[in-house]
């Protein structure tokens, strides 16, 4: 009986010690940002202006975090999210209805993911290429249907706007979305069937068949799930910005590829870590406005984001090997 | 179609690609019955048997699965499951990244309605399973450990048991004994005379005949997609049948 206490109880810190040695990291990153900035980093601001900026990355890394563990990629969620967002701007313009705007624009963004998932899966064409050539045909549509302009949209003001990205004793509502977001897809990853079935098909896809998964619709439920969150994510940057851009959503892919990745998810598939993806895009969402904040030259920032992604990383690593 | 048999199989023919893996074969499995299934490497064996789990659809042919006729590409593993069959693949079918208790149970959850799963009573099963079927005594393994920390035979324990633990009417085992010890290899011959004993039926293929024919009830060989041969016990003795296959070898590299 003590033996098999004393087992799981080590085995709480040896299964989460990848994100121990993350939040650890982060104490550190943040602490050098104290010390560099006081005046900016111990006051409350920043941290609103945070958790008002992140969840959009979060809510996209969430969906490749599912995407990664099932052993595969997709590049094309930033275009996913211009489109959907594009709709929503377009829908609500004309019809002032916020339901009808929400459907069109999460239908376009399932829509993409279900594309890819399907030639990905019934064609066999490797995700990266399927979703490589996607990427580049979804922003040239919105390209094509927006004609290159940007459309304001008045929300400011109306209920949705007040729901969607209000503030809550000055916490900005997306973040309370993006933490409900997060629980739910924890359970959905570690708790329901379909996240089972996804990390299985990024295991053994072979063995998971044999085990009657339906490999080819797993595949598709993971796509449309990652185009839904690009979508969603796309409605949450339209009410912060009040306007779409064309452009929306370039400058994401890598950004969110290094939140997933230092968060401790491996590009190998059959393991993933919804909370560590939840860390990862708060430091790679921070890091860039933190350093600027410091006062050192916006060039450090990719150098010391890269330094930061590669010993993230490397920590991941060696903990897995060890385990 | 008016049948006892579990199985039935007309004429099967199927390709991967240019390879013609199973030419015109006729099998059939019947009520109650063990059949050792035997050939050389590449003969069809495992080929033959997806086919019957829903693994593999096929080109031609027909197949009842009691009596019922099945559809090639509407048959899938889960419809297989549905029917009693339960499978103990070649390539063991594991996911080394997962639990012992997930892998256990894929495919078939304990879920509630909402397709979310029980984790506690998964766990609770697969303990039992460990202690009553696996009867494992290796150190560390427990119902959360990976399967990468399993040895070779232990994993082969844990698919064997995870075939064991689903009641079934059919109950194929492909090379289940390769690489277990003598006293793990008779657990499995146990088992398969358990299954026996409880009416039901069962493939067993392998490469070691000595281990086959005082389990099986019938022997059936197939060779290059072909069926070859097909004996009752109690018309041919162990060496006979070892004779038989050895000669069939012979003809083929001549
Ligand atoms: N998934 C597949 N794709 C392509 N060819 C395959 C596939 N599965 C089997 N084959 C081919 O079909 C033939 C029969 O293979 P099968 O696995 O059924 O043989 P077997 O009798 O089980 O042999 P062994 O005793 O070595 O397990 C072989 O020539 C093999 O190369
Ligand atoms: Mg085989």
């Amino acid at each position: 009986m003590t033996r098999t206490k004393e087992r799981t109880k080590q085995s709480f810190f040896f299964k989460y010690s990848s994100q121990f040695g993350l939040m650890i990291m982060m104490g550190l990153v943040l602490l050098a940002f104290i010390i560099t900035s006081p005046n900016v980093f111990l006051k409350s601001g920043i941290y609103f202006s945070f958790l008002a900026s992140v969840p959009t990355i979060g809510i996209m890394a969430m969906g490749l975090t599912f995407i990664l563990g099932m052993g595969e990629i997709d590049l094309s969620f930033p275009s996913t999210m211009a489109l959907s967002a594009f709709l929503f701007a377009t829908v609500y313009r004309s019809t002032g209805n916020f339901f009808l705007a929400f459907l069109a624009c999460i239908a376009a963004g399932i829509l993409v993911g279900m594309t890819n998932g399907l030639i990905i899966a019934k064609i066999g064409v490797p995700s990266i290429v399927v979703t490589l050539g996607m990427q580049y045909l979804i922003r040239g549509l919105s390209n094509l249907l927006s004609d290159g302009l940007a459309i304001v949209v008045r929300l400011r003001g109306t209920l949705s706007h007040q729901i969607l990205v209000g503030r809550f004793y000055n916490i900005p509502h997306q973040a309370l979305w993006y933490l409900g977001i997060t629980i739910f897809l924890f359970f959905l990853l570690y708790r329901h069937k379909f996240g089972e079935h996804v990390l299985f098909v990024g295991d053994n896809q072979e063995a998971a068949r044999m085990m009657g998964v339906n490999v080819v619709w797993v595949k598709i439920g993971a796509f449309s799930l990652m185009g839904a969150l690009a979508a969603m994510a796309g409605m949450f940057d339209l009410y912060r910005m009040g306007t779409w851009w064309p452009t929306m959503g370039d400058g994401y892919l890598m950004m969110i590829m290094a939140a997933v990745f230092v968060g401790g998810t491996s590009m190998f598939g059959g393991q993933a870590t919804i909370f560590g993806t939840f860390l990862g895009a708060f430091m790679i969402g921070t890091l860039e406005a933190g350093i600027v904040a410091a006062g050192l030259k916006g060039f450090w920032t990719r150098f010391i984001t890269g330094l930061l992604i590669i010993s993230a990383v490397i920590i991941h690593t060696l903990l897995r090997k060890r385990k | 179609m008016e049948t006892n048999n579990i199985v039935d199989m007309k004429n099967i023919h199927k390709s991967f690609g240019g390879v013609k893996a199973l030419r015109g074969i006729d099998f059939h499995i019947g009520p109650n019955e063990v059949i050792g299934l035997l050939g050389d490497n590449g003969a069809g064996k495992s080929t033959l048997i997806k086919i019957i789990s829903g693994v593999h659809s096929f080109d031609e042919g027909e197949m009842y699965i009691k009596g019922k006729k099945i559809s090639p590409k509407r048959h899938t593993v889960r419809n297989a499951h549905k029917m009693g069959i339960e499978t103990v693949f070649q390539e063991k079918a594991l996911a080394e990244k997962q639990q012992l208790w997930r892998n256990i149970f894929l495919g078939r959850q304990m879920t509630n309605k909402l397709g979310f799963i029980k984790v506690r009573e998964e766990i609770k099963e697969t303990n039992k399973i460990m202690r009553e079927l696996m009867k494992f005594r290796g150190i560390g393994a427990g119902a959360d450990s990976y399967v990468r920390t399993l040895s070779g035979g232990e994993r082969q324990g844990v698919a064997i048991s995870r075939a064991m633990y689903f009641d079934s009417d059919l109950v194929i085992l492909d090379e289940p004994t390769v690489g277990l010890s003598l006293q793990e290899v008779k657990k499995v011959l146990d088992f398969i005379l358990a299954v026996k004993e409880r009416g039901k039926s069962c493939v067993y293929i392998s490469h070691s005949i000595a281990d086959v024919y005082p389990v099986s009830d019938r022997f059936v060989a197939i060779d290059r997609g072909e069926m070859v041969c097909e004996y009752r016990r109690e018309d041919i003795s162990l060496e006979e049948l070892n004779e038989k296959l050895i000669e069939l070898t012979k003809a083929k590299v001549l």
